[in-house]
């Protein structure tokens, strides 16, 4: 019975569409992590002088040190982001396919 | 009868330590590292102790299936979980040893707090909600969805059990030094204190009781480290930049402790650990596994969105932490070990006693820090969070590497599905009891091995096997058992074996020369997992058989699932 209502939720295009709209978002949504990580730690394997410099004149905090907390902040806000759009329009679409596909 | 076990492992945890405490009472001469025993912390410690066997009573009187005991019956909230997984990941290596990092070099240990951080929105993105979705009790059942369940049950099985028995060793070495500082327990006693309270908690209490532990301790870890970090900025008017220019006036590196150091060697290093890091938690286990504790792919999702609020949180915590322990802890003589040549003290040129580093070693800056800004009760709660962390850490490993023999092996290999909910709960305890031994029989093997390297083979095993067998069957409609398993294989072969002839093993464990280690980078993920993805790929290219033609039909409808959750198992409350 699962199998059929799996083939409702399979010929409903609004299926096709969550699929495509939520996979490009994560996909994209990962993308951004890893530059955001990768870009950092290059910058750490190339550039150690810049990280080390400071932030104004007569200051003692290095640029290294916001850049690095705004990573964690990032990482912290970005999936932050997703879990909310995800559990909101995400949800919503899929109980409409759910509920069309148990319908019929 | 579950009540009659649990009042003789009482009884015999109490015949653990109270002749630990004797020896650790009388004179200790032999030992730098062993403090004098630490009867706040210890009341502390008992306090937990006596909530955490009381929830784990409630905990039996819940705990009736195989389902209960793996999954807590799939009942626990996205908010709860979210704070579990918190409990479940920090651990006393990150509490201990990345405020310590910061305490000995200042900014690397940023760098290496926000490597721990990066693998929860990879989870978030590509994993959670379809793990949740596809499986049941372990990963494997992810994985083995669609494809032939004995060979892809016995690999998952394996690669879990591997990961969780190196996680495992590390933990329990780390235990062991740790409470041996703390608490002035004899190493020994500490491990098997350890063995003990966890075989309890998840003999008695299975998954519920290991959920409130993990919750309990993440509590305590964040409330400490937030009072802590507050104490400190308020010395400095609540202005990072304040302690920051103090901490470069006293730390003896000065200036260079606010730039990256020796952490990241060359760029190849600094990739493969990352990605080891990024990858590996999308693949440990015991990680995996609390994904099926929540009744839903929303709550799933939110779990995540919480795990890594508090983990980041916490993280930046440990950095404030470690800046202020060089300000108040290194420029106090009580801290600091007096350094000694040849069994005497020395002084310098003006009489003055020189010092070596901090009392009980580098991993002791947020220990001290406690009681420079707290006092001595502050310091006992502090070193009953540290214990409480290796507890809640180790209680997770040991529930899944159950899992992983009784429902993977046992009932769904050895059995063919077959077992009923009581065998299979039976042969999960009975695996309990055995992993128990065996953690404790480790623990007290590796004392005096290096085991530095172990927390990063699990990770880069859990990117290089466990990940991409995960990633692919779900992902890749092509995707078969054969390309499947064999790339599992060569994941884990490499990984390992990269690792063995890698600086970290070959020179630092096997005492070879130094510069003879063929593999010359700090990770083998970048090469082992690549090697995994691209085996996978091949071999499942390249197979007609008539199993991988049924397996890739069956990928619409397991798409269908995962995507929407549509005939995903629902929590099985009473």
């Amino acid at each position: 019975m699962i199998n059929d209502v799996a083939a409702r939720v399979e010929a409903n295009p609004k299926y096709h569409k969550l699929v495509s709209i939520r996979s490009r978002y994560s996909i994209i949504m990962t993308i951004c992590i890893m530059v955001v990580y990768y870009g950092y730690i290059l910058l750490i394997a190339f550039n150690k002088e810049w990280l080390g410099t400071k932030l104004g004149e007569g200051m003692t905090t290095s640029v290294g040190i916001p850049l690095g907390v705004g990573v964690i902040v990032t990482t912290i806000i970005l999936t932050n982001i997703y879990v909310r759009r995800a559990n909101t329009e995400f949800d919503e679409l899929n109980n409409q396919i759910i509920k069309e596909a148990n319908q019929k | 009868m579950n009540n009659h076990i649990l009042r003789i492992s009482l009884a015999l945890l109490i015949g653990i330590i109270i002749p630990g405490l004797a020896m650790a009472a009388g004179p200790d001469l032999g030992q730098t590292a062993k403090q004098s025993t630490n009867w706040v912390a210890i009341a502390m410690f008992g306090g937990f102790v006596a909530i955490t066997l009381f929830i784990t009573k409630w905990a039996a009187s819940k705990t009736r299936s195989a389902a209960d005991f793996y999954t807590a019956g799939g009942g626990i909230t996205g908010f709860q979980n979210g704070l579990a997984i918190a409990g479940d990941y920090m651990s006393a290596a990150s509490f201990l040893g990345i405020s310590g990092l910061v305490y000995v070099s200042g900014f690397d240990g940023l760098i290496f707090s926000i490597g721990w951080l990066v693998g929860w929105p990879v989870i978030t993105f590509l994993m959670a909600e379809r793990l949740r979705n596809l499986g049941k009790f372990t990963f494997a059942d992810v994985a083995s969805y669609r494809f032939a369940q004995t060979p892809t049950r016995i690999f998952a099985a394996a690669g879990s059990l591997v990961v969780v028995a190196f996680y495992m060793i590390a933990q329990m070495v780390g235990a062991g030094q740790l409470i041996k500082v703390l608490f002035g327990l004899e190493y020994q006693f500490a491990v098997m204190i350890v063995g003990v309270l966890m075989m309890c908690y998840v003999l008695f209490g299975g998954m519920t009781a290991t959920t409130w532990v993990q919750i309990i301790k993440a509590c305590m870890l964040l409330t400490g480290a937030t009072f802590m970090a507050l104490a400190v900025l308020y010395q400095f008017h609540f202005s990072p930049e304040a302690l920051f220019t103090k901490a470069v006036e006293v730390h003896s590196k000065h200036g260079a402790i606010m730039a990256p150091g020796g952490l990241i060697k060359d760029p190849v290093s600094a990739i493969s650990v990352g990605m080891a890091l990024m990858f590996g938690t999308a693949g440990l286990p015991h990680i995996l596994m609390r994904f099926f504790t929540v009744p839903s792919a929303r709550e799933a999702r939110k779990s995540v969105g919480w795990a890594t609020t508090w983990i980041g949180y916490f993280y930046i915590l440990t950095f404030i932490i470690g800046f202020g322990a060089i300000v108040l802890v290194s420029t106090d003589p009580n801290y600091l070990a007096v350094k000694m040549v040849d069994g005497k003290q020395v002084f310098d040129a003006a009489g003055a006693p020189l010092y070596d580093g901090l009392k009980g070693g580098g991993n002791m800056a947020a220990i001290h820090l406690a009681n420079a800004v707290g006092g001595n009760v502050f310091l006992g709660f502090i070193s009953a969070v540290a214990f409480a962390t290796i507890l809640a850490v180790v209680a997770g490993l040991t529930l899944s590497g159950a899992s992983a023999v009784s429902h993977d092996l046992y009932a769904t290999v050895f059995k063919k599905g077959m077992a009923d909910s009581a065998t299979e709960l039976r042969v999960s305890k009975i695996t309990t009891i055995c992993l128990g031994i065996v953690a404790v029989i480790l623990g007290i093997a590796f004392e005096k091995e290096n085991v530095a390297y172990m927390v990063m083979l699990a990770f880069a095993i859990a990117c290089s096997a466990n990940f991409p067998i995960l990633f692919m069957s779900v992902l890749w409609k092509d995707c078969t058992t054969r390309g499947a398993v064999a790339g599992g294989v060569v994941g884990l072969v490499s990984s390992v074996g990269l690792t063995i002839v890698s600086a970290s093993v070959w020179e630092a464990v096997l005492h070879n020369p130094k510069g003879s280690a063929l593999f010359p980078y700090s990770s083998p993920a970048l090469f082992s997992m690549t090697a995994a993805f691209l085996t996978i790929y091949l071999v499942s290219k390249f197979d007609n058989s008539k199993q991988a033609q049924l397996e890739r039909s069956l990928f619409p409808a397991q798409k269908v699932r995962s995507e929407t959750g549509l005939g995903a198992v629902k929590s099985s409350g009473h």
